[in-house]
């Protein structure tokens, strides 16, 4: 990463262009030519230095479920849970943390009924008792990363 | 989905994965929905205003650019106080996320979690002390949250 990606990162995390030609309008106030932006972005997000470029989706605005599950999962039994839990294409993301609640997993539901039938069956399948906490109050989302 | 119609349905399909890396994005999204681009533009800056998109722009990886340290920090506050708390927490510059969510008493007492990111988990610890000094006898308890793996990590799935 050089200087040119870390201005592309600070500069394009939020309100991208939409124009005609949005890479063009971005490239020309980084100083930078349009297709070698294409090529950077391109170049970061196959090395996984940039994880999207694109629109970020409010789930529950778009009629979805979504919450943050906890799992306090024996150690000796973890992997296999692991397997059983990221099996459910709802879930979207999943962590292990240093806690006694050591698995942390996102569900994303095509609607907000299905979140409540999920979490019955990963219990039914692992046997672990899941921590329901979708968010009650959203207070900030959103970090500009500076790199 | 709410007020969304055929089109605004279609335009999430094609920008899941994200943004096309071509000169004409919006175009290229219009031809592959039969539209125009100009109505692939305004239902996205609809969609921007209506809360629907946050934002259009680069997600960056925090572990791949060294952040390594991210952080979960949990609060037990006060349901009184928990809104006040939760939104000047949200304006420290270091806090990415801070949500109320529900306790799950006796095993879980926490109501207040804030993403907490940093170069190391000294760093994070050291941020999450000037959180600890904001909240004072108002947090009954706290503890942080460092992730030891990534289990499983994907878009979200909109069909």
């Amino acid at each position: 990463m050089d200087d040119t990606d870390r201005a592309i990162i600070n500069r394009l995390q939020e309100s991208f262009p939409i124009t005609d030609r949005p890479y063009l309008q971005a490239a020309r106030e980084l100083g930078i030519e349009e297709d070698e932006l294409i090529r950077r972005l391109q170049s970061m997000l196959e090395s996984k230095l940039l994880s999207r470029f694109g629109p970020m989706y409010h789930a529950e605005r778009l009629g979805g479920g979504l919450s943050l599950c906890a799992m306090r999962v024996p150690q000796h039994e973890f992997e296999r849970v692991n397997e059983q839990v990221n099996v459910f294409p709802e879930v979207a993301h999943n962590y292990a943390r240093d806690h006694e609640f050591n698995m942390w997993f996102v569900l994303a539901t095509e609607t907000p009924e299905r979140i409540g039938s999920v979490i019955r069956e990963i219990e039914q399948l692992t046997g672990c008792r899941v921590y329901n906490m979708p968010k009650e109050e959203e207070f900030f989302v959103g970090l500009k990363l500076e790199v | 989905m709410n007020n969304l119609d055929d089109l605004d349905r279609g335009i999430v399909q094609c920008t899941q994965a994200g943004l096309p890396l071509v000169p004409r994005p919006y175009q290229q999204i219009a031809d592959e929905l039969g539209t125009t681009a100009e109505n692939v533009m305004a239902r996205l800056r609809r969609m921007l205003k209506t809360g629907v998109i946050r934002r259009i722009g680069a997600v960056p990886n925090h572990y791949a650019l060294g952040f390594r340290g991210n952080g979960m920090s949990v609060w037990d506050v006060d349901d009184g106080l928990v809104a006040e708390y939760g939104r000047r927490i949200g304006e420290l510059a270091f806090v990415s996320h801070a949500y109320r969510r529900p306790r799950h008493l006796p095993e879980w007492r926490y109501n207040l979690f804030a993403m907490v990111h940093g170069n190391d988990r000294a760093e994070v610890m050291d941020k999450v002390n000037r959180i600890a000094v904001m909240l004072g006898a108002d947090s009954r308890a706290h503890e942080v949250l460092f992730s030891t793996r990534i289990l499983k990590k994907t878009g979200l799935r909109i069909s």
